[in-house]
């Protein structure tokens, strides 16, 4: 788990002319997106692997930077998801308190944080299937006590009719202001991560990776610095969670569930768990794969549920060929076709 | 070594750098330590000798927190230390290396050292990104240039000599203000010229800054030590000069294979 290449620029300045041309395309691409698509693709596609991505990308903190397999993301982002719909506005009035989505929104965030610190105080200790199980454990009882209690979480049904705000006359979830939306959160998050990498923060939290003991030989506390990650993570859950239940304008105990938390793992995997752009690629090819393989099952005469086995399938061969997912795959033959000069050397 | 390290010293006057006052250590039936007294000045370098299974690197393990000993106490510069856990002895001037290399595979040389250096300051939970105008930046890249690392500054540490990688562990000591550096078996599986080297780094190494160094190479663990302390067994045999220690036949009679009674 060495390899952070976006993180490897040499220190200095930040320099424009550093960032390599097929990025670039890639932005002005991104930008473009509105122009040649659907309302349906931007909202659908790009606006939920956007979410998924930035939920996946907290974990890639956590496991590409800090070591720590932390299945407690998606609880996180749906904590924050029931506190936008408990302290703002829903259709389920009598447990709603309708207060301001500022505040709401805030409160949703500080609520993922929570939820990962604690999570997070519990399973720092451990390390490897540990943190999975822990991680794993405290998400399936946040799923379970949703479902059980009515008086804060309205059950099973939990809440529904949860729209975003009208800010300067746009209604944020109509399609292409909440692609942008989904964009700009996703677009900043990538780009914190990256920063992050080539901060003091960031090294040492790659270094208790690499060697915790020899970290507290060199004065640091662990400890400290693997929940302050837990709650870095926290905060980009949490913005994810306040964009999931804007995005389907409902949030119930399923958000959580145990499927989507093991997907959140999967789509890390699939991208690549070493660096940030591998979670939004893992994000892409997830949402792409479940929303068109119903289509491409029902015209090979299949069962249009079976889209997990795709899934699983594609999940399979991505990990046999690359263990370091699509990001391995794009290193080792991508750029062994196209070398940009520029990053040559910094890449080591 | 430009910043200091935040934690309180207390060593104003204090009479020794470390103190270990009847340290023992077992590991359920084996008793690792015994009984254990060792007094370092200031300054001073002490060598600690002894065979394979002596204790040499459970004493160290003691001494800097990595596990509590079963009894007795350890004093750095006055200050019982002996419940503090291993990153506040390091803040308060405390350093080791280890004897199988311990560094941060997935980084580069810089990136070693300048976490050292982060470590025993403040910023450790920093997010502004480094820059070339960070003092730390310079205090890693003259720590580098110290042990001659220099064109290494910026490659990975998984792709450096076994030698390279030693002279690493010893930058990582000497990083902030170190006031006593535990040096575990530095000279281990080295060529004859980097053992040259490393007795030259030793050498160079400023007076006030103290070492404990367990070396298994008599030649070099006495052309770098002041006093010598023999282990055996797990207890102190024999303390004293390093010609002292050189000539005693019971110290010959043990590195000879012979035994101790």
């Amino acid at each position: 788990m060495a390899d952070v290449s976006e993180a490897a620029a040499p220190l200095g300045r930040f320099d424009l002319t550093r960032i390599p041309a097929h990025i670039w395309v890639i932005v002005v691409l991104l930008l473009l997106v509105p122009t040649f698509t659907s309302g349906f693709v931007q909202f659908q596609i790009f606006g939920w692997a956007f979410i998924l991505g930035m939920i996946s990308l907290s974990l890639m903190i956590l496991a590409g930077y800090g070591g720590m397999v932390s299945l407690v993301q998606m609880t996180a982002a749906a904590a924050a998801g029931y506190a936008v719909a408990i302290f703002g506005a829903s259709a389920v009035a009598e447990i709603s308190f309708a207060w301001p989505w500022p505040v709401a929104v805030i409160l949703a965030i500080a609520i993922s944080v929570l939820v990962c610190v604690i999570s997070g105080a519990l399973a720092i200790r451990t390390e490897g299937i540990y943190t999975i199980m822990i991680t794993l454990a405290i998400g399936s009882a946040f799923f379970y006590f949703t479902r059980q209690n009515y008086t804060v979480f309205n059950g099973f049904t939990g809440f529904n009719g949860v729209q975003p705000p009208q800010v300067f006359g746009v209604t944020w979830n109509d399609p292409t202001p909440f692609y942008y939306l989904t964009l700009a959160c996703a677009a900043l998050s990538y780009f914190f991560a990256v920063y992050l990498a080539r901060t003091p923060f960031g090294l040492a939290l790659q270094g208790v990776r690499d060697n915790p003991r020899r970290m507290a030989a060199m004065g640091y506390n662990v400890n400290a610095h693997r929940l302050a990650a837990y709650a870095v993570a926290g905060v980009i859950s949490g913005v994810a969670g306040v964009l999931l239940v804007w995005s389907t304008g409902q949030i119930s105990p399923n958000t959580a569930a145990i499927g989507p938390i093991i997907d959140i793992l999967v789509i890390t995997v699939i991208g690549g768990i070493n660096r940030p752009i591998g979670p939004f690629v893992g994000a892409l090819i997830y949402v792409v794969l479940r929303t068109y393989s119903l289509d491409v099952l029902t015209a090979l005469g299949l069962d249009g549920e079976r889209f997990k086995l795709l899934i699983g399938m594609a999940f399979l061969l991505i990990v046999y060929f690359s263990p370091d997912g699509m990001c391995g795959i794009w290193d080792r033959y991508i750029t062994r076709l196209w070398r940009d000069p520029k990053r040559e050397g910094a890449d080591g | 070594m430009a910043e200091a390290a935040q934690a309180p010293r207390r060593d104003v006057g204090a009479e020794f750098a470390l103190e270990l006052t009847g340290l023992s250590k077992r590991f359920g039936a084996l008793a690792a330590l015994t009984d254990i007294s060792l007094k370092v000045r200031p300054g001073e370098r002490r060598a600690v000798l002894g065979s394979n299974g002596a204790g040499k690197t459970t004493l160290f393990n003691c001494i800097t927190g990595d596990f509590p000993p079963s009894e007795g106490a350890v004093r750095f510069f006055g200050e019982d230390i002996t419940r503090f856990a291993a990153h506040e002895r390091i803040r308060r001037g405390l350093r080791r290396t280890y004897q199988i290399s311990l560094l941060f595979n997935g980084l580069t040389v810089f990136d070693n050292v300048y976490l050292a250096c982060r470590g025993v300051s403040a910023g450790r939970f920093s997010m502004i990104g480094l820059s070339p105008r960070d003092p730390l930046t310079d205090a890693a890249d003259e720590l580098i240039e110290i042990v001659n690392l220099g064109e290494v500054r910026d490659a990975p540490v998984a792709d450096l000599s076994y030698g390279q990688q030693r002279q690493l562990e010893i930058a990582l000591a000497l990083a902030g203000a170190p006031r006593l550096i535990l040096f575990d078996e530095p000279a281990a599986g080295l060529s004859p010229k980097e053992r040259r080297e490393l007795i030259a780094i030793l050498g160079r190494m400023p007076n006030h800054i103290g070492y404990v160094i367990i070396e298994h190479d008599m030649d070099v663990a006495l052309s770098v030590s002041d006093r010598v302390t023999m282990m055996h067994n797990g207890r102190i045999f024999k303390e004293g000069l390093p010609d002292q220690i050189e000539k005693d036949p019971e110290v010959q009679a043990l590195y000879l294979g012979s035994g101790h009674d």
